[in-house]
């Protein structure tokens, strides 16, 4: 992940470039159209600013106690300006990454071509461009907008948006046709049908994620403010009860401990965090440069049950390896190992490779010179199948066993000495490795089979840990691939797979993902080639890869731009934290009340009944420090969370039960326990600074 | 309209068999089973007179009979009630205090406090085997009849009502009236 | 105290085990749709008596207008017979008609399965108002309830709802009237009477004049305990000898009370298929409950304070408002259940209980869930779980499901505001009354605990329970509409709401659970929604406890 983006370690939290405008944007987003879309924190500023004017009255008319009325005041407002600011500082984040892809978005020319099948073309602006104008791209050009190669083919460097410099092949046709404004051409030149119209590329997509001005609340999210309003409307009716009630103990309650109570009671910490925590989720995938197209996708990828995974490139490495030489009867293992190698010298393929290493790691044979041979390389072809090596009379073939077979057989009828029996032979060894899982590769010598190589594709490490760690969560995980049955079977027991798709064709991979969903389960998928686009775009999360094609990347609602489809598992990660961060800090909220009512409700009454101190459980000093210390409390921990509301709350692959309790236990338990110590050891300061 | 039509006839139905055929039902097995409680357990004398119910507890404020507990409507059984006083009421200190004095309670001999409580309804039968002793004295005096008599009365009379959930044993007021009544013209 | 002690355990246990077989015989009764097939041959007869709205299967909205309408019957009828009682038969006293405010409280009152009684009994009421008015509604008033629980449970079995006229109808007469009927027998047994003839006058030992009311009291307590109804016959309700004579007619009622309750809690796990979440449920009840009557009966064991300058012995506990017949521990034991069911019954006088266990009862009434009344307690806990499934599936991680089904913002919505409305019509009622002189005039006490007669009242209205702080003088027209209006509102928002969430549920796609779906059957859910109950339910009242029960408490008990 060499991305241009900041890496994790990189963006610190308190990073002074992020903190010091995030304070002036905690002051500017004092606007009320702003202020009002977060519901909790509107009420507190809209009582804030009634009792500013309240005091306002007061001052002029001469009150007592203003000091007192002061400090509360003065903690309000620091409530909602730490809220703010909690934003402020995860927008910022935000913003620091889309001023770097902003630089990419300059002014471009384009070459519009008048027709698409000539090569004339007249200079426009990027920005005038519309969609389907088909432009020409040149070494070193810009590619000015999002578009489909139509004709060409053309390295290009693509950093800008993967922050991978390697230059990548894209061309028409095929799986590689998508370009993406704000890359740069290479060498060669391509046709490219322009797809977005300005403003609305990919890159200003990015920009505007980052940013989080496309922000729109999720359904969860939309759910857990209205349940925020609701308790907000069951405080209001709990305290704006409390006047009548004190007025029938023939008492009265000050405007300004009735506001406190309201403020401290009314869940501001999950209020104040709750638009941090949904961008900070955001940008969180960003930073593993995957983009969601919103963030219904990400709290969607928390929900997947059902991982689809292809198989080469995630399950398993993406080449095979040569684990075992099988000589048929009469040929010493030395001997195949001795031609595979020989057949192998010139073969750069992975696989090719593989025996060489394995024929030096078992039989010490070590390499030899093809020069010195004297031998010819029989390169792979599509009609032979086969690939070898002819030197000093002797023919050496491998290849896939049917066609080795057939090829022995055509030698037979020229007189060669492949008999029934040693083909009949190297058939069952070669159905062996298969049933097995891997792959059987014949070594023909002079028209005589020698035996089979055994190539094995090899299982990452660590996946199948990573496999259990996803059923503990209730995920099950699917592999897709080509093989046939038998192999896939094979390789899905040795990754630890719950099921496996053999043979597997566009049809009938779009056929698992609505079978899955018809049971209630949520999919997640990922795809790269144009017809994977219905799959993708049937899976609740499909994950498109940015080396795909324009219909993948249109399809799915993420884009990895790194092309891992391992990273599945992260988004899944990803989206059940945020989820987890806003269900934690709500409950860590509402847990805080019961400390905040022993800490006001004693003092507010003890005026009225004077026993009622006996419920002034944590001993605090006096009346007024105990509003105030609950006040204090109610907006120092919503600075104290900020780090957590944008970190998110640790995940571990533990299994739903073992996590609720454990988060239960934290944020239920300790927003029960914190703030009775908090408001005492702040009751404790305020006293010892003389402040009430 | 159809929803009315059918809470109409549900409705017809309901009343028919909820309120005529159970009522019925339950009342004839009262009568075939308990036709004495089924009746409130009226006691009467031979001449038909009726005394009361052997269920209610009635007045006694004469010194020759077991008094029963305090009733806050003054033994209305037409209209029973409790005090419905806090038990922090300054009201039932004075209440209590008019008890303690009809009673003649003492530091020494104080008052049990199940009979300076009132009762939910105000017409609680029972007093407890204790209370009933503590009240030994001044109906022997008044009737001029030994204590151990009174005492073997309630002893025989005391009973547990809930058996071993009841430890404290209780007697009926109004039986034991009858019976002091019944010893005095044998 | 140990025998005390015993006593509940006795009495709590018994009724636990009796509630699982009455469970299983009222899922069979109410939703026999689930292969059992035996009561077919009812359900035919019952769609016969309900006319042909009944053949078809309602959705949600359907359901509700059905149950509106039966319920706007039902209140026509209830209210023509208290009006027109003195020329309706079976009136041997010659009661007058019931008129105004008082009747609309009082048939508000029945129709909501509340029971508060601005009335007595013996003293207004014909035995054919009695019967046929108000313990008519105590069969179909419950079995209203138990009908919205059976369609809550089959929408979230992922059936349809089904038809609230057959419902209503298996309700009535397949498990309220068979119950109710052993009750009455067991109550006959216990020497509760059945009679239709008037008042006695009699003459006392001492020369003096007492009229005995009397009537037909056991079939009329057998369906006011079954049906978490809770309305006395006579005016100080089951303290009343005549109408409690026993104790053991005294068990057989504290088991009528939460019989039902608890079995419905096995009725919803058995139509949605989920015993074991059921168990998890009745265990959260049964530990709410059980935490309120150990505390009451601590509280309950200190003695009368007001006795405490006198030479009175304090070694028994506080016995102002209590019948000895009982036993000690009784009272504190009935008063949690009574309140925990939305039964409204008491045998033993709330307004004279100990400021803090006056505090129980409250308590019991603002959760309004743990068994609560008969179908809507359990309905009412559904909005609990919905809320707690919420913010504890987050938790986990993934969007909050309850049994596969997504809660998002619809749902939270409903539930919230029915929860919401239950803190309003307590708060915004006590606080109104507590000012004026509607409330101030007609207090029996003074100081907090006058406060608490007031909370008490508007909790019990709330919770449709109908127990009171009796000395209220509560019969006035200020208290009769009030209280009327919030009986019917907060009978009828908590019903509507849960259907409508259901419904809302339903029409979803239903997802599989797996070990990563947040589990409904192990003790963290228990802890969870135990928390979920306590804050989100009870903490709304700490300011109005405080200036109630606990002021009381801590300024006047030494």
């Amino acid at each position: 992940m060499g991305s241009l983006m900041s890496q994790p370690k990189s963006a610190s939290m308190f990073d002074a470039r992020i903190l010091v405008p995030a304070i002036g944007g905690a002051f500017i987003k004092l606007n009320p159209r702003t202020m009002a879309k977060n519901p909790v924190m509107f009420v507190v500023a809209i009582v804030s600013a009634l009792t500013t004017i309240l005091f306002i009255k007061d001052l002029v008319t001469g009150a007592e106690g203003l000091g007192f009325s002061f400090q509360i005041i003065l903690w309000l407002w620091f409530t909602v300006l730490f809220a703010n600011f909690a934003e402020a500082v995860a927008e910022g984040r935000g913003k620091a990454q889309a001023e770097s892809l902003r630089k990419t978005r300059t002014e471009t020319q384009a070459k519009l071509l008048t027709s698409a099948e000539g090569r004339e073309w007249k200079d426009v602006s990027g920005t005038s461009l519309k969609v389907n104008d088909v432009v020409l791209v040149e070494a070193g050009d810009i590619i000015p907008s999002d578009g489909e190669i139509i004709e060409g083919i053309a390295s290009v460097n693509e950093a800008a948006i993967t922050g991978e410099s390697a230059p990548v092949i894209r061309e028409s046709g095929g799986d590689r046709s998508a370009v993406t404004g704000g890359t740069q051409v290479l060498s060669d030149w391509i046709k490219v049908r322009i797809t977005a119209a300005a403003g609305s590329t990919f890159i200003d997509r990015m920009i505007a994620l980052v940013e989080g001005a496309e922000r729109q609340k999720t359904p969860n999210e939309i759910a857990l403010n209205i349940l925020l309003a609701a308790l907000t409307l069951i405080f209001v009716m709990a305290t704006a009860t409390i006047p009548a009630f004190a007025s029938y103990a023939g008492g009265a309650i000050p405007i300004v401990v009735l506001v406190a109570l309201f403020v401290t009671l009314i869940p501001t910490t999950i209020g104040a965090l709750l638009s941090a925590i949904g961008i900070a989720g955001m940008d969180r995938l960003v930073r593993f440069n995957v983009l969601a197209m919103s963030g219904r996708a990400v709290e969607a990828a928390g929900d997947v049950d059902t991982l689809l995974l292809d198989k080469t490139g995630t399950i398993t490495l993406g080449n095979r390896q040569a684990t075992e030489f099988r000589p048929v009867r009469g040929v010493t293992a030395e001997q195949l190992a001795d031609a595979a190698q020989l057949s192998s010298l010139a073969d750069e393929t992975p696989e090719g490779r593989s025996i060489v290493v394995l024929a030096k790691e078992k039989y010490g044979i070590r390499a030899r010179d093809m020069t010195e041979l004297n031998a010819t390389f029989v390169p792979f072809t599509a009609q032979s199948r086969m690939s070898g090596v002819d030197f000093e009379g002797a023919t050496i073939r491998k290849g896939a066993v049917d066609s080795v077979l057939k090829y022995l057989q055509s030698q037979s009828i020229a007189g060669g000495t492949g008999s029934e029996a040693t083909i009949r032979e190297g058939q069952a060894i070669a159905d062996e490795i298969a049933k097995a899982g891997g792959t059987p590769l014949a070594v023909a010598r002079d028209g005589r089979l020698l035996g089979i190589v055994h190539l094995k594709d090899i299982v990452k490490g660590g996946i199948r840990e990573r496999f259990s760690e996803l059923r503990k969560m209730g995920i099950r995980t699917v592999m897709i691939t080509g093989d046939n049955p038998m192999t896939a079977a094979a390789i899905a027991a040795e990754a630890g797979v719950d099921d496996f798709l053999a043979q597997a064709t566009p049809e009938n991979k779009l056929q698992l993902i609505r079978d899955e969903q018809a049971k209630g389960k949520l999919v997640a998928m990922c795809g790269d080639g144009t017809n994977d686009a219905p799959a993708l775009a049937q899976a609740d999360v499909g994950v498109a890869m940015n080396t795909g094609t324009v219909a993948a990347r249109e399809a799915g609602n993420m884009v990895d731009l790194d092309s891992d489809p391992t990273k599945l598992i992260e988004i899944v990660e990803i989206g059940k934290q945020l989820l987890m961060t806003r269900g934690s800090l709500t409950t860590f909220s509402i847990a805080n009340d019961v400390a905040k009512y022993f800490a006001i409700i004693p003092a507010m009454f003890v005026t009225l009944y004077p026993g009622l101190d006996a419920l002034n459980v944590m001993g605090l000093h006096s009346p007024q420090s105990a509003i105030l210390s609950a006040i204090i409390f109610n907006a120092l921990i919503i600075i104290a969370l900020i780090p957590l509301a944008l970190r998110g709350v640790a995940y571990k692959a533990i299994g739903a039960g073992p996590l609720l309790r454990r988060n239960l236990l934290i944020y239920g338990l300790g927003g029960l326990v914190v703030p009775f110590i908090g408001i005492k050891l702040i009751d404790m300061a305020i006293v010892a600074l003389n402040l009430a | 309209m159809e929803t009315f039509l059918s809470s109409l006839r549900i409705t017809v139905a309901t009343m028919a068999i909820c309120v005529g055929g159970y009522s019925a039902a339950v009342w004839a097995v009262g009568q075939a089973i308990t036709p004495g409680t089924a009746e409130a357990s009226i006691i009467t004398k031979a001449d038909g007179t009726v005394i009361g119910s052997r269920q209610v507890a009635q007045a006694f404020t004469q010194a020759r009979y077991f008094w029963p507990r305090p009733s806050a409507v003054d033994y209305n059984s037409a209209g029973a009630g409790g005090s419905n006083k806090s038990p922090t009421s300054t009201d039932l200190t004075d209440r209590a205090n008019e008890t303690v004095a009809a009673y003649g309670a003492t530091a020494e001999n104080p008052l049990p406090a199940e009979l300076a409580a009132a009762s939910g309804a105000g017409l609680d039968p029972h007093i407890t085997e204790r209370a009933a002793r503590y009240q030994v004295s001044r109906i022997a005096e008044a009737r001029n009849i030994p204590a151990d008599q009174l005492e073997k009365l309630i002893s025989e009379r005391a009973f547990a009502a809930g058996g071993m959930f009841t430890p404290e044993k209780i007697v009926n007021v109004l039986e034991m009236n009858l019976a002091l009544d019944n010893v005095q013209t044998r | 105290m140990t025998q005390a002690i015993l006593f509940v355990v006795f009495i709590l246990a018994g009724t636990a085990l009796l509630s699982w077989p009455l469970g299983r015989y009222m899922s069979w009764a109410m939703d026999p749709a689930r292969g059992q097939g035996g009561a077919n041959g009812f359900t035919a007869i019952f769609q016969a008596i309900g006319g042909s709205v009944t053949r078809r299967d309602q959705d949600w909205k359907r359901y509700v207008v059905s149950l509106l309408g039966f319920n706007l019957i039902l209140f026509v009828v209830c209210f023509a017979i208290l009006a027109l009682q003195q020329v309706l038969p079976l009136n041997p006293d010659a009661k007058g008609a019931i008129d105004g405010s008082l009747n609309f409280n009082t048939t508000a009152s029945f129709v909501a399965n509340t029971n508060l009684q601005h009335y007595s009994g013996e003293v207004v009421m014909s035995y054919f108002s009695q019967l046929a008015a108000l313990m008519w509604l105590q069969f179909v008033s419950a079995a209203v309830g138990l009908a919205v629980l059976t369609a809550v449970a089959r929408g979230l079995a992922g059936r349809k709802l089904g038809n609230f006229f057959v419902d209503v109808q298996r309700a009535t007469f397949l498990v309220l009237l068979p119950v109710a009927f052993v009750i009455a027998i067991l109550l006959l047994l216990t020497g509760v009477p059945m009679t239709f003839n008037g008042s006695v006058v009699a003459t006392t030992l001492e020369g003096v004049q007492q009229t005995i009311a009397r009537g037909p009291v056991a079939a009329f307590v057998a369906i006011k305990q079954v049906g978490t109804n809770g309305g006395g016959f006579f005016g100080p309700n089951s303290t009343h000898p005549l109408e409690n004579p026993s104790f053991w007619s005294n068990v057989v009622e504290t088991i009528a009370i939460i019989i039902i309750p608890m079995a419905c809690v096995w009725m919803f796990g058995r139509i949605i298929g989920r015993l074991k979440h059921a168990g998890v449920l009745f265990t959260v009840m049964l530990i709410l409950m059980g935490a309120r009557i150990s505390a009451s009966i601590g509280f309950e064991a200190v003695p009368t304070q007001a006795f405490t300058s006198l030479p009175i012995t304090q070694d028994v506990g506080n016995l102002e408002g209590k019948e000895l017949r009982f036993g000690a521990s009784a009272g504190p034991l009935w008063a949690v259940v009574t309140t925990s069911t939305s039964n409204g019954s008491v045998n033993a006088m709330h307004d004279s209980l100990n400021p803090l266990t006056g505090m129980m009862p409250m308590i019991g009434m603002w959760l309004n869930e743990d068994f609560g009344g008969v179908g809507v307690g359990m309905v009412n806990m559904f909005l609990y779980i919905v809320v707690g499934v919420f913010i504890a599936g987050m938790m986990i991680g993934r969007t909050p499901e309850y049994l596969g089904w997504r809660v998002e913002a619809k749902e939270v919505k409903f539930a919230m505001l029915a929860l919401l409305s239950h803190g309003f019509f307590i708060l915004v009622g006590t606080a109104v009354f507590a000012v004026t002189p509607w409330g101030a005039d007609t207090l029996n006490n003074v100081g907090p605990h006058g406060f608490s007669e007031i909370l008490y009242e508007f909790s019990s209205a709330a919770a449709n329970n109908g127990s009171g702080f009796e000395g209220l003088g509560d019969a006035t027209t200020p208290w009769n509409i009030a209280t009327g209006i919030v009986m019917l509102l907060a009978r009828f928002i908590p019903i509507i709401l849960p259907l409508a969430i259901v419904g809302s549920l339903s029409a979803k796609r239903r997802a599989t659970e797996s070990s990563g779906t947040l589990s409904v059957e192990d003790g963290t859910f228990a802890g969870m929604l135990t928390a979920t109950v306590i804050i989100v339910g009870a903490l709304t009242f700490f300011p109005a406890a405080t200036l109630g029960p606990i002021a009381e408490h801590v300024m006047f008990m030494k």
